[in-house]
């Protein structure tokens, strides 16, 4: 054994030079354009001097809402990249046909569906709605921070750390090419010996801790840290949607990491739990990925119904219709949503009794997503709607997402399904829900609560143009894909025989993506302005929509500490009848508050994860050695760390308090 | 749009069903959609003379009424799903070869035996003795009942023109029945992702005129078929890319049921020799055997 231990092998593993794609120009041109960028970033940051400014001040923050804030600069960032694999996938699909191979071979563009849906789903939705949740949910609870602090932190470096190693298989070794859920025997040792599907499953396992963390934080915050009188009926129901869905998370991410777990020990010990041979079975894998899949699309799609009915009551100005239906249609589909999950394969083979009984406890789900729709159109009639961009998103949203829903009961009865699974319909039916319901919620969550983070509203000009690009964008890229799936086409296929009016329709669709393109731009533009025009934009009242919310309740962007007292809550809409009933702000008599303190813990235990992943994925078992030592002895060093917390004086206190002060009566 | 206008009679049955399903949705869907831009145009800020209850937030009557319409849908489409997914459930023979005529008594259906390979299509006929790789051919009005395995990837074995897919699992077998109704040729191709030449896994499937036609293609296939031995097949399990059509004439009659329990490699052992196993054919779902 011993004689034949290969010291280079021990240390590098399988990574040598032949892992660098450079036969790839696609991918070498991208690696250019990022280290570029990369460099360019680095050297700005070392000549403006703000790395120890991000470090203190960022990176080890345990605050809540610049957590909240790191989260959506890395979910925008993925954004970028998801985005750029999808515009790759429109235009090799436009393009090959025939003849024409277009210009990814099977290979690099199976990578790439893969990527794309990984990064969209794990490291573009997630990370922009836990931000939201991190962000808003304190506030609107009247907290002054989340439950645990450090685990906050700590959650989203492995989140980060998880999209890192996403990140740097694009550049070293390879990605997955065994579409986003990674069935066996596919993704199995057999079929996939690479360390694309390493990189996946890594990357999984080390985000998904992140994630569970955060679930179980955020969860522990909305149950145990309301301010009094908020009972959970007069939670805001945006706290109610978070709630369901951090229940969720807490109940389903376990069955993730198992699963995966599982396929990671058929691929590197050699058991047999996913393979075809020695009683393996790829139809377990298939039951208990979609065990926390189909969860998976609730927990993105609940809070995203929470943002738009804080927004149509908000620009309404009027109290959301059917609070108590609307917390129950929630419940409701919490529940159900464990109870639907083999409708991702009536194709496999299940008997005609339980698919009709998937089929139709997923249509069930439709009934309090119809009863929410409602509501929300009726929380608008009678109301006085101001048509700022986040109700803008909120109208394309129910006309978008109702679409999306029809195609969707239509894939749950069985025979249609037979038909449909797999096809082009399909992947138009989960992004017209997905980017209808999930994006246009983030788009509209972002807009409305931008103003408290950074106290400033974002430009409305571009705002709208964003608004009108992504949305008749969306209509032109996802509509040509129901009718491609209904002639028959198939998803995740690089190369097409010749069909003119098959080639059409992919050609409006490309189209479609560029439309996107643009909407992403103005967005991008929309942050621009709005920072150059801030002093116009400004918001000096912390409440610039005449919210209804505690969140509005605070100076924007709010003090470290949130609330300087802890507010009494009496009304569902807490905020609105504190303004109705001439509410006065407490100006003296305030008291020393204890916070939590600054730690470099979390982002160390992430950044060892990293190279702990790393290391795993190219099988360079000194390094993973040595990283998983280090991050046992860093995690259990850090409960020796005794300076934990710490008191903002009362007198500093006084003095934000009377800044705030001097702020709202320059206002009137 | 093929799956809009099918040639078989399931196919068409479950298009009949796409229809009425999102008929009967959009009975709510159009009415949401006109009342979202109503609303909005009608209680616009601007517009003084619309009326404004800012704390009008509950109306019970209007609520029942929010969750009866939703509810009221489903229940007929729960309905019609639990009726047409027994009907048409591809493990059931068929009755009926199209909506007027029912499958004469004592009519035996072909059988065609599939397993996908990396990356291309085989169909063994059992009683006629052949095989095919990546052709397939029956005649029109006679319904098929195809036996579908894998051999390592999962793919979904799918001719929209016919009926509905289903997967193709290694050691596992799943069922189709179908039946075609007009005579022409036809694509058939694998609707689930197996890998790097999964978009050129694709077949044609010819629907014959005549049982004469269809004989005369078997001929064909036996004129020109050269051996499929488990050597062969090995061989051919070669993972290989826009593989063309190919016959076999001399077949090996125990090869598909090898391949379906994992022992084609001689002094391999078989899954169902292997396990405490149940009658296969009463065992509705894809345990291995």
């Amino acid at each position: 054994m011993l004689e034949q231990l290969d010291l280079t092998q021990l240390i590098f593993g399988r990574l040598s030079w032949d892992a660098i794609p450079l036969h790839e120009p696609v991918i070498v041109a991208t690696f250019v354009v990022v280290a570029i960028g990369g460099v360019a970033l680095l050297g700005a940051l070392t000549y403006y001097r703000v790395w120890g400014y991000l470090w203190k001040e960022w990176f080890t923050s345990i605050d809540h809402k610049k957590i909240g804030i790191m989260y959506m600069v890395l979910g925008l960032v993925m954004l970028l990249r998801g985005f750029a694999d999808a515009i790759m996938m429109r235009i090799q699909q436009a393009w090959a046909f025939g003849d024409a191979t277009g210009y990814l071979p099977p290979d690099h563009y199976d990578q790439i569906f893969t990527a794309h849906g990984v990064i969209m789903i794990f490291f573009v939705a997630m990370p922009l709605i836990t931000g939201i949740m991190n962000y808003i949910i304190p506030l609107q609870i009247g907290a002054r921070d989340v439950a645990f602090p450090f685990l906050n932190n700590f959650s989203f470096w492995m989140t980060a750390s998880g999209a890192a190693l996403v990140m740097a298989s694009l550049f070293i070794g390879e990605f997955a090419k065994t579409g986003w859920l990674a069935y066996p025997p596919l993704s199995g040792i057999m079929e996939s010996p690479g360390v694309g599907v390493d990189y996946y499953l890594w990357a999984l396992q080390i985000a998904g801790v992140g994630t569970l963390l955060s679930g179980i934080n955020l969860l522990v915050t909305i149950v145990k840290m309301r301010a009094p009188g908020m009972n959970l009926m007069k939670m805001p129901v945006f706290t109610w949607t978070s709630l369901c869905t951090n229940v969720l998370i807490v109940a389903a991410f376990p069955v993730l990491t198992a699963v995966l777990g599982m396929l990671l020990l058929d691929r590197y010990l050699g058991t047999a739990f996913f393979t075809n041979d020695l009683g393996g079975n790829v139809m377990m894998y298939i039951n208990l990925i979609w065990i926390w899949g189909h969860p998976e699309v609730y927990i993105l799609i609940l809070p995203a119904f929470g943002i738009f009915s804080e927004v149509v009551s908000t620009y309404s100005g009027k109290r959301l219709f059917g609070y108590a239906s609307m917390v129950y249609a929630t419940v409701v589909i919490t529940v159900l949503s464990y109870m639907v999950w083999l409708h991702h394969f009536f194709t496999m083979g299940s008997g005609a009794s339980v698919n009709s009984f998937f089929g139709i406890t997923t249509m069930i789900i439709s009934i309090p997503t119809g009863a929410k729709i409602f509501n929300w159109l009726f929380t608008m009639y009678r109301g006085r709607i101001r048509f700022e961009v986040p109700m803008l998103w909120t109208i394309g949203f129910i006309i978008t997402f109702v679409i999306g829903g029809m195609t969707g009961v239509l894939l749950a009865v069985p025979p249609a399904d037979f038909v449909l699974h797999n096809s082009l319909f399909l992947v138009a039916h989960f992004h017209n829900v997905i980017i209808g319901g999930v994006l246009f919620g983030l788009f509209a969550g972002i807009t409305y609560w931008y103003p408290k983070a950074f106290g400033y509203k974002l430009d409305p000009f571009w705002g709208k143009m964003s608004f009108w690009f992504w949305t008749i964008g969306f209509y032109f890229a996802f509509m040509p894909l129901y009718v491609l799936g209904l002639m028959g086409v198939t998803r995740r296929m690089s190369q097409f025989e010749e069909d003119a009016a098959m080639q059409f329709w992919f050609q409006v669709a490309a189209f479609g993506a560029f439309l996107i393109a643009l909407g992403i731009l103005f967005f991008i533009v929309q942050l621009v302005v709005s920072h150059r025009r801030r002093d116009q934009l400004r918001d000096t009242t912390g409440d610039p929509w005449d919210g209804r919310t505690l969140e509005w309740a605070t100076s924007s962007p709010p003090p470290q500490y949130n609330f300087a007292f802890t507010p009494r809550v009496h009304d569902l809409d807490a905020w609105w009848q504190m303004k109705q009933h001439k509410y006065r702000r407490p100006e003296q008599g305030f008291k020393a508050i204890h916070m939590p303190k600054n730690t470099a813990a979390g982002i160390i235990l992430a950044g060892i994860s990293t190279v702990l992943g790393f290391a795993l994925v190219w099988h360079m078992w000194l390094l993973a050695g040595v990283s998983f030592a280090a991050l046992l002895a860093v995690a259990i060093g850090h409960t020796f760390n005794y300076d934990r917390d710490y008191h903002i004086p009362a007198e500093e206190v006084e003095r934000v308090e009377a800044e705030r002060t001097r702020m709202l009566a320059s206002h009137v | 749009m093929v799956v809009m206008s099918p040639s078989g009679d399931v196919a068409m049955q479950q298009r009949d069903l796409i229809l009425w399903a999102t008929g009967l949705m959009l009975i709510v869907i159009v009415p949401v959609i006109i009342m979202t831009l109503m609303f909005a145009w009608r209680y616009r800020a601007s517009n003084r003379d619309a009326e404004y209850s800012p704390d009008w937030d509950h109306s019970t009557m209007l609520e029942l009424v929010i969750w009866a319409v939703p509810l009221l849908i489903i229940i007929a489409l729960g309905a019609i799903t639990w009726v047409s997914t027994h009907k048409l459930d591809p493990y059931r023979p068929l009755d009926r070869i199209d909506a007027s005529r029912p499958v004469p008594e004592g009519t035996e259906p072909l059988v065609v035996q599939v397993v996908s390979l990396e990356w291309k299509w085989l169909f063994f006929y059992p009683e006629q003795g052949i095989a095919t790789v990546n052709e397939l051919a029956a005649p029109v009005d006679r319904p098929i009942r195809f036996e579908i395995t894998s051999h390592s990837n999962m793919n979904s074995f799918y001719i929209p023109a016919l009926a509905g897919q289903i997967y193709s699992m290694a050691g596992m077998e799943t069922k189709l029945h179908g039946v075609i109704n007009e005579p022409g040729v036809y694509d058939g191709f694998s609707a689930n992702y197996s890998g790097a030449g999964f978009s050129h896994m694709r077949f044609h499937f010819h629907g014959l005129e005549t049982e004469a036609d269809f004989e005369d293609w078997v001929e064909k296939v036996r004129d020109d078929g050269g051996e499929l031995s488990r050597a062969s097949y090995k061989q051919l399990a070669e993972p290989s890319q826009k593989e063309p059509v190919r016959y076999y004439a001399d077949v090996d009659p125990g090869l598909y049921d090898a391949i379906l329990n994992r022992c084609v490699d001689p002094g391999t052992v078989c899954m169902k020799d292997m396990m405490d196993h149940h009658e296969p054919d009463h065992d509705h779902g894809s345990h291995g055997n």
